[in-house]
């Protein structure tokens, strides 16, 4: 059981009105988590006591900030179950997705001018070879695909998506002696649906591909332990579990990072830098080119030890309550469909749903007078929006603040955007 | 329901994004415009054919939410068979309009804005202005292209 009163105590943002007075119902976590107070605490001791450069300079400040740093890439990493040494940071989830990509990609151009340095041929790719990704992607985790699939001359495969917004085991077929990389996602922050990434895994290790998992929103709400996962390569971002906007993570198997060749590069990241060429530094300092952002890995730090602290198997258990109750909720209100599964199953809080006859930006509005935040939109997800029927839905999501109350202030919410828009007209 | 959700949709707004004048496809077109709002994936196709200096047709197909459809009924009801210049000036006044945070534009501009001056709590939503304004954006361009 989580102490959901003393937790919301830790939300300033929480606290606030909006739209004349009505208090603030905040179920846009799936898009930006808000911030408990001793992550605005850590980043902002940071810069009153421990700002410095990091990794450069022997002076005291200097060294305490590095301290700091490589602490929280050692929290980190413990929290999704990973060695420190196997966490680059990234600005977000995308950023590091991009980098697994650019590394294939650049391991592919290294090649062709006959300079690859060892290992680094794994990463090849050439016509013939195929990436698979899902039609539940994230634009993040499909368009770096097919970027890289059109430079490379791969082809570009996926598995598809069910009517109820699961992938379709009857697709994981596509995965075979060709697939040289299966990229997917560990949640949908469209449907919710949890993958089975033991299966998806398995299926790719015996093909020989490399994984790469979106832990996205996973990470902000399921234990997540990559070890035992088995992924290769995982990316998820701060700014959706607590930390700071502008830092996020990669992790990847450590003898792959070492043969990855960088994406960025510049500062901080060489040995030796002469005229004509240079040699890299290991990772994780590889992949991290200029200067870092050094006080959000303090708020990523404290934002890890929240959540640790609540315990990410009781936040587990009451999301699920709270998806059990959003479900029964959205059911009893005549015109709305849930876009993903009807059951609390292997699912998260994050629930898109459209109301018949209106669209979602104007669900959304109504929402928002009543102080309901919600998304609205495609949720950067235009595939699976495609598949299900649509072109745009209205999302909750809940996050670890969030009451019963508020699922029933939003399901009330949708009776009043059912009559505003005139329901009673016969369209129900 | 409070007044604020009144004020912004209008019950013209709410009665045009049902009745949706002017929605179809020219035969022949002298200038086609897509637009697309990337937030949302709305999108639009404002078509228009010019004869002896007015706008004789335009019509318009899309999907949205109830502001820019509404936005598009009303502007085939002011504009279908309108002079050339009235379409350009009534562009103009409505971006105005919808550039004013919600603040009504000078008594006459007001008039001269008839069923759109309905969209002025609109412009109180950030978010919401480029829902209005899409489909004035694919007339403008479809204009340009008719002229070109």
């Amino acid at each position: 059981m989580i102490d959901i009163e003393r937790i919301r105590a830790d939300f300033p943002l929480l606290d606030r009105e909006v739209r004349d007075g009505k208090r603030l119902v905040y179920l846009d976590t799936g898009a930006t988590s808000q911030k408990p107070r001793q992550v605005i605490e850590a980043e902002r001791h940071f810069y009153e006591h421990t700002n410095a450069a990091v990794h450069r300079g022997a002076h005291a400040v200097a060294e305490e900030a590095t301290e700091a740093y490589e602490a929280a890439r050692t929290a980190v990493a413990e929290f999704v179950g990973a060695e420190f040494d196997e966490l680059v940071w990234a600005k977000n989830a995308t950023e590091g997705l991009n980098l697994v990509a650019y590394g294939f990609l650049n391991a592919t151009l290294n090649a062709r001018m006959g300079r690859s340095s060892a290992g680094e041929e794994q990463f090849v790719l050439a016509e013939g070879d195929e990436i698979v990704v899902t039609e539940l992607e994230h634009h993040a985790n499909l368009v770096p695909w097919q970027e890289l699939a059109a430079k490379t001359g791969a082809q570009l495969r996926w598995i598809g998506v069910t009517d109820e917004g699961r992938l379709n085991p009857d697709d994981f077929d596509v995965i075979g002696e060709k697939t040289r990389i299966l990229a997917f996602t560990h949640a949908s922050n469209v449907t919710g649906a949890i993958t089975p990434v033991e299966e998806i895994v398995r299926r790719a290790q015996a093909a020989g591909a490399f994984t790469v998992l979106d832990a996205c929103q996973s990470a902000a709400h399921l234990p997540v332990d990559l070890h035992q996962l088995g992924v290769d390569f995982a990316a998820f971002s701060g700014h959706k579990m607590l930390a700071p906007t502008g830092i996020g993570a990669l992790y990847g198997r450590r003898e792959l990072l070492e043969a990855l060749p960088p994406f960025l590069t510049g500062g901080s990241m060489v040995e030796l830098v002469t005229m004509e060429s240079t040699s890299f530094m290991p990772p994780p300092q590889r992949f991290e080119a200029g200067t870092q952002m050094v006080a959000q890995a303090a708020g990523f730090h404290a934002a890890v030890d929240y959540l640790s602290e609540v315990g990410m198997e009781a936040f587990a258990a009451h999301e699920q309550k709270l998806t059990q109750r959003l479900l029964d909720g959205i059911a009893e209100v005549p015109g709305v469909r849930v876009l993903g599964p009807q059951d609390a199953h292997d699912r998260l809080a994050v629930v898109a749903f459209e109301v018949e006859g209106v669209h979602p930006h104007d669900v959304g509005q109504v929402l928002d007078d009543a102080g309901i935040a919600v998304r609205v939109g495609h949720h950067c997800a235009q595939p699976v929006h495609r598949r299900l029927g649509v072109h745009a839905s209205a999302r909750a999501s809940a996050g670890v603040h969030t009451t019963e109350a508020e699922i029933d202030a939003f399901i009330e919410g949708l009776h009043r955007v059912r009559s505003f828009f005139g329901a009673a007209e016969g369209r129900s | 329901m409070a007044d604020a959700m009144e004020q912004l949709y209008q019950q013209v707004i709410l009665d045009h994004s049902r009745a949706r004048s002017g929605e179809g496809e020219l035969e022949s077109a002298h200038g086609s415009s897509f637009q697309v709002n990337p937030t949302c994936g709305d999108e639009c196709t404002v078509q228009v054919r010019l004869e002896g200096g007015k706008l004789e047709t335009v019509a318009w197909a899309g999907r949205g939410c109830s502001i820019s459809q509404a936005s598009l009924s009303i502007m085939h009801e002011m504009l279908d068979g309108e002079h050339l210049q009235r379409a350009d000036e009534l562009g103009d006044l409505f971006r105005e309009l919808m550039h004013g945070r919600g603040k009504e534009l000078a008594a006459a501009k007001q008039e001269d804005l008839e069923d759109l001056s309905a969209f002025t709590g609109v412009a109180k939503y950030p978010a919401r202005i480029k829902c209005a304004l899409l489909g004035w954006a694919a007339l403008k361009d479809a204009l340009a292209q008719a002229r070109a």
